[in-house]
């Protein structure tokens, strides 16, 4: 039986939030008064590096040494920013932090000050969030109040302090450098990478952009040290991820689980299975940049090299559980009406690639695709992944490119067949009535908006197909499992 | 609008601009401070906010077109958002969006003839274990119930009565 095991979440759901004292009592700031008198920058950067701690924003990339690069470009100034700008469909893990734990943050960035050599933080958080924002600001007071923000912490003579920003309903401002385009008063439109922020970031300065996750692991790194961190998870992915289970499965919400724990572990063991004894059909990770992962991954120990073999990826750690009545064509055109939504619009592939993608999902679902579509389908999704300028675009096409690899039947259903093996979409299903089992009750009847079904009291009832509009009120209605959905 | 309105408006500007800085980096928090106070941002706040910021207007035009949580077009004083992202809609999200289209007699996009509703489409409110769930102004619900639409929408008109919204004032543009 999988166990789980909080490092980012420790304190969550265990301590008052909003009481730093209650914060301190489970040893908080004694990683940052560590740092401040026993350790060196260097020292504190090298404990970082060792502990294999990798950002837990969707990227993976090792944090100690993207401080090591900060670190090393000299400046007047340094900027280290947190990114709670969250807003991966199916992703909430960084607001539970920030909600249940918010001192873990503010502390965890101070270090990461200390480290760099920054003495300004900035937390870009969504305005979609405002219990976290309220959380987070009584935090910072608090810190400032006795004495671990401001000036001269620990005696130590550095300074350091954490200023708030809040984002305006753009997903792509996650993007570290749309985001700090934003902060610096731009639209928040990505540009291309390198210079890395780590060198030219906030006003052209080096700036640590770190999420929400990793900061909270920090503290904990400090104190116990990085050989401890590293027992934890895989070979290439140390310590824990924190998942956020939605969808058709039974235990929604939070897990904390050692990277390397198996899909199984987390979907039947920890998830509790999926809802009402369904069959489970899929898992998408990593949201709308990810893909979906089937039940021939669920043995794979999850970790971010793992997923990637697999076709999916990371992501920031949303799981999306779907069964057999979600059809993977609407999925992915589900997640493609969310990038269409929130592309920033600055390059074509992307602006223009994601409509017409959704275009042909679109057509799919109303049955009225051609073989030559799916054809254009993966040509335009290739040609996107190649040519898109960020992350965003870049990743969009992976729905699409996953599910019709690994659900290529339904895809074919749809075109070939013009049927919807999932039921879910309207315009290829036809409802009719089973001669044997209708008893004649004339709920159907009743229930109809178009007049569509006929059939004397006590008789089988049929359906006209002429003027049926496929609302599904009927198979809703019947207690006899008379009405046939195909 | 009034010559004292206008003043007073530039006056808010400008006292929000010192409290966040000249540099371009006060912009969006600016901004944010009217669209919370005014419901949208007028020509004559972007002209205003320009020569105080000392930037070109199409700067802020820019960015106000590119955030969908600031806005030209005035919106009313309680703005709806419901989620329209993947968990929720596995939810039954629609239901929730019919119900708000009834009881308010208006569409996603649009504003309520009293100025008092703005009903909007929102992606991912990081609450997708608890669906459908729906902004209004600072508070988020979750588990929305048909029902619970309609409590919640009486619980925003009542709120009329006492009419002294915080910060709030009725836009003079
Ligand atoms: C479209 C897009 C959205 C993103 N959204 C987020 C986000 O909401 N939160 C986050 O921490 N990182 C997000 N990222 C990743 C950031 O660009 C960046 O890699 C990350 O914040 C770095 O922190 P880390 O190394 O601690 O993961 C996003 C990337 C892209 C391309
Ligand atoms: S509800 Fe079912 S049993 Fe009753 S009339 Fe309709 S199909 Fe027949
Ligand atoms: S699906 Fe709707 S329109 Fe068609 S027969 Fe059933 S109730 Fe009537
Ligand atoms: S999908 Fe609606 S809150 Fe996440």
């Amino acid at each position: 039986m999988a166990q789980q095991l909080r490092i980012a979440t420790r304190n969550s759901g265990f301590i008052d939030p909003e009481n730093i004292r209650d914060y301190i009592g489970v040893g908080g700031y004694e990683g940052l008064a560590k740092c401040l008198t026993e350790m060196t920058p260097e020292k504190v950067i090298e404990v970082v590096t060792i502990s294999g701690l990798r950002g837990r924003g969707g990227g993976g990339f090792p944090t100690g040494v993207k401080w090591s690069f900060a670190r090393r470009y000299d400046s007047d100034q340094k900027y280290i920013v947190c990114n709670a700008d969250e807003g991966d469909p199916g992703a909430f893990m960084d607001r539970a932090v920030l909600e249940g734990d918010p001192h873990s943050v503010v502390e965890a960035m101070a270090i990461a000050g200390y480290a760099i050599g920054a003495t300004i933080g900035t937390v870009y958080i969504r305005a979609e969030y405002p219990l976290a924002i309220q959380r987070l600001l009584k935090a910072i007071e608090d810190a400032r109040a006795i004495g671990f923000l401001g000036k001269d912490l620990f005696g130590s003579g550095f300074d350091f302090d954490i200023e708030l920003k809040y984002g305006a309903g753009a997903f792509v401002c996650g993007e570290e450098t749309a985001l700090i385009h934003s902060m610096e008063g731009k639209r928040g439109e990505p540009t291309v990478k390198p210079p890395f922020p780590a060198q030219s970031g906030y006003w052209g300065k080096p700036t640590v952009v770190n999420n929400v996750e990793t900061f909270a692991n920090i503290p904990a790194i400090i104190v116990k040290g990085a050989e401890w961190f590293n027992t934890i998870g895989t070979e290439k992915s140390k310590g824990t991820k924190v998942f956020a289970l939605a969808g058709k499965i039974r235990n929604t919400g939070l897990i904390e689980v050692p990277m390397g724990t198996t899909l199984r572990e987390v979907i039947y063991d920890i998830g509790g299975g999926i809802v009402g004894g369904k069959a489970f059909k899929a898992v998408q990770t990593g949201g709308p940049s990810g893909g979906a992962l089937t039940y021939k991954d669920l043995d794979v120990a999850i970790d971010y090299d793992s997923l990637i073999q697999r076709g999916s990826m990371m992501g920031s750690g949303g799981m999306i559980v779907m069964d057999e009545d979600d059809c993977m064509v609407s999925i992915a055109k589900f997640f493609l009406d969310f990038t269409m939504d929130e592309t920033c619009g600055k390059c074509t592939p992307c602006r223009i690639g994601s409509k017409r993608l959704y275009e042909i999902l679109e057509k799919t679902t109303l049955g009225k695709a051609t073989m030559e579509d799916m054809d254009t389908l993966k040509s335009l999704s290739n040609a996107i992944k190649d040519t898109a300028l960020c992350g965003l675009g870049q990743t969009m096409p992976n729905p699409v490119l996953s599910t019709m690899r690994v659900f290529e039947d339904e895809y074919r259903a749809h075109v070939i067949d013009h049927k919807c093996p999932a039921g879910v979409c309207r315009s290829l299903l036809q409802f009719t009535i089973d001669y044997d089992k209708c008893v004649g009750c004339t709920m159907c009847a009743r229930a109809c908006p178009a007049d569509a079904i006929s059939g004397n009291k006590k008789e089988p009832h049929v359906i006209d197909q002429t003027k049926c509009i496929k609302c599904g009120a009927c198979f809703e209605k019947c207690r006899f499992d008379a009405v046939l959905k195909q | 609008m009034l010559v004292s309105e206008r003043e007073q408006l530039r006056e808010n500007i400008e006292q929000w601009v010192a409290q966040y800085g000249s540099d371009r980096s006060a912009l969006i928090p600016v901004l944010q401070e009217v669209q919370r106070k005014y419901h949208h941002i007028s020509e004559y706040v972007m002209q205003v906010v320009a020569d105080t910021l000392n930037i070109h207007p199409v700067e802020v035009y820019g960015v106000v077109s590119f955030y969908s949580f600031i806005g030209l077009r005035p919106k009313g004083r309680f703005i709806i958002r419901l989620c329209r992202t993947i968990s929720c809609a596995m939810q039954g999200n629609n239901r929730i969006a019919r119900q708000l289209e009834n009881d308010l007699g208006i569409h996603f996009g649009e504003t309520t003839p009293d100025g008092n509703f703005t009903l909007e489409w929102a992606n991912c409110l990081g609450m997708c274990d608890r669906g459908p769930a729906m902004l209004v102004n600072d508070r988020i619900f979750t588990q929305v119930t048909p029902e619970s639409v309609h409590e919640i929408l009486d619980e925003c008109r009542k709120a009329f009565g006492a009419h002294t919204f915080q910060g709030e004032e009725t836009c003079p543009l």
